[in-house]
């Protein structure tokens, strides 16, 4: 495996601080654009379009960890709770959007869509799946569950798949910009499915090395 | 936001073309690259004369800047700000309509015989299907008007219209991903096309219509969602049976051959109870409001539904 100048331990906090700092900063730019006219003349669809966008993007982000990490052995493992709950706290941000400013608070149009509307109905799953998720993205469930808490975190690929259908599903046709979407989570999903068999490959291959050298 | 507003100029006060091309000869390299780019904004608009209209209404005209880069035109691609960003290289003239099928005088209409249709100004709701709303003052003529002079026939009963192909000029019509077949086809019953609220327009806001808006001709039916006005019209054809119509091509659940701005009838993935006034309310509040049926012109064209379910006609 090729190896990668480590971070020092010392800024291992402060790089996943900063994380957390930059992921915020699309939420907080858009913001400001759609209030100061920056998003064109639809500012509210153009914000709730984004901010899905960037929930998507980070979740993607976040299941790219472990394929990459047992691929090229980088490890970016310390980063994966932050983006997972950035992925989170953007489809808050989505949701949010939706309800207060495209629909005002009208609670009944809420629930309408969420039950006739299919794209909006898989959405509003994906968030619910996501409480749990984010409600143990810590230190303490993790020892807390033990086992448990890695098939709980699986969902995230239910997740993953589900955010890619709602955005689809969401455009009036297909076009490039989704078809993207759905090839990485394509891959990032199928690569769950062959992850067993690839590590069997690469680990005989490192443990018969010492054999062959005696 | 601030945009640039072309100014309205009399023909006198235009410089002669061999006076202004002699003197970016003269400016020469970079100066002219200036000249050129400053141009660009108005180069597909010029000022139209237009008797005022008939059709007027009391809500706020949508802001010009908003019109004009904010809407659909797949041809040109897929977002909302593309039509005005990508349709630079389209030329809109020289034009011809072929006006044919069931008629006793087929014709191709040149477009300045078009343009000699007296033009009248007529300011218009505009309803997208996708939700949201403007009020646009076009200019333009009457379909029937072009519709008389060819005579159509007793078994005429629809309208096709077709949409110019040109992959060159297009960028969206081009390229390995293409969201729709092209040419865009549209239609209407040959009662719709002649209803004197159906007409063929030729500029907006005073001015010869913008590349990205349809120029130079267009398709303007404000009782029906947006996307049944087609833009940059070549073919016209009288016909038998109900045409095939693009959005229905691409999706039959979701777009029907009628498309009548109708609260009442949801789109599968959305409700069509309200709409969204572009250019209205501010920021991160914008004007939402109840969406009429027929978009506020039943009382002009409800008559021509009597009887139909529209729930099943949608």
């Amino acid at each position: 495996m090729p190896s990668f100048a480590a971070l020092p331990r010392r800024l291992h906090g402060p790089s996943v601080r900063a994380l957390y700092f930059l992921g915020l900063l699309p939420a907080a730019w858009y913001l400001y654009q759609a209030m100061t006219g920056g998003l064109g003349f639809n500012p509210v669809k153009g914000l709730e379009h984004l901010l899905g966008i960037w929930a998507l993007r980070f979740l993607i982000v976040a299941l790219f960890v472990t394929p990459l990490r047992d691929l090229t052995g980088i490890n970016w493992l310390r980063y994966r709770r932050a983006l997972g709950l950035l992925g989170f706290y953007y489809v808050l941000f989505h949701f949010t959007v939706y309800v207060v400013l495209d629909l005002r608070l009208d609670i009944h149009a809420v629930w309408a869509d969420i039950v006739r509307r299919p794209y909006i109905t898989i959405g509003m799953a994906c968030l619910i799946l996501l409480l749990p998720l984010a409600a143990t993205s810590n230190g303490w469930s993790i020892r807390r569950l033990g086992p448990r808490w890695n098939t709980l975190h699986k969902l995230s690929y239910l997740i993953l798949a589900g955010a890619v259908l709602h955005f689809v599903l969401a455009r009036k046709s297909l076009t490039l910009e989704p078809a993207v979407y759905i090839a990485i989570a394509a891959v990032l999903l199928s690569y769950r499915i062959v992850r067993k068999p690839v590590l069997r490959w690469k680990r005989p291959k490192r443990q018969n090395q010492p054999v062959r050298q005696t | 936001m601030s945009v640039y507003h072309p100014p309205k100029i009399s023909s006198n006060e235009i410089t002669p073309q061999r006076v202004y091309l002699s003197r970016r000869t003269f400016i020469g390299g970079a100066a002219a690259g200036l000249v050129l780019s400053g141009t660009a904004v108005s180069a597909s608009a010029a000022p139209l004369q237009a008797k005022p209209g008939s059709y007027k209404l009391d809500e706020k005209l949508t802001p010009k800047e908003a019109v004009t880069t904010y809407n659909n035109f797949y041809e040109f691609g897929v977002n909302k700000s593309d039509p005005a960003q990508n349709s630079g290289d389209f030329k809109p003239t020289p034009w011809a309509v072929a006006v044919e099928g069931l008629v006793n005088k087929p014709k191709t209409f040149g477009l300045e015989e078009l343009m000699k249709i007296q033009l009248e100004e007529r300011t218009y709701r505009m309803r997208c299907v996708e939700g949201w709303s403007m009020v646009i003052p076009w200019i333009g003529f009457p379909l029937k008007a072009l519709l008389d002079q060819v005579e159509p026939q007793g078994s005429a009963k629809y309208v096709a219209f077709e949409t110019v192909v040109r992959p060159s000029e297009m960028p969206g019509q081009s390229g390995f991903f293409q969201p729709l077949s092209w040419p865009y086809i549209e239609g209407l019953r040959l009662d719709e096309a002649a209803h004197p609220l159906t007409i063929l327009a030729v500029g907006l806001y005073g001015e010869t219509l913008p590349n990205q808006n349809g120029a130079p001709i267009r398709l303007v039916v404000p009782w029906k969602y947006g996307f049944k006005s087609i833009k940059s019209v070549v073919k016209i054809k009288l016909v038998e049976k109900q045409p095939e119509t693009t959005w229905k091509n691409a999706n039959a659940k979701e777009y029907g051959f009628y498309s009548n701005v109708n609260p009442a009838v949801d789109h599968p993935r959305w409700s069509q109870a309200t709409e969204q006034r572009i250019g209205e309310g501010s920021g991160l509040f914008p004007d939402r409001r109840p969406t009429l049926p027929f978009n506020g012109y039943a009382d002009e064209v409800a008559s021509l539904y009597a009887g139909m379910d529209l729930k099943a006609n949608y």
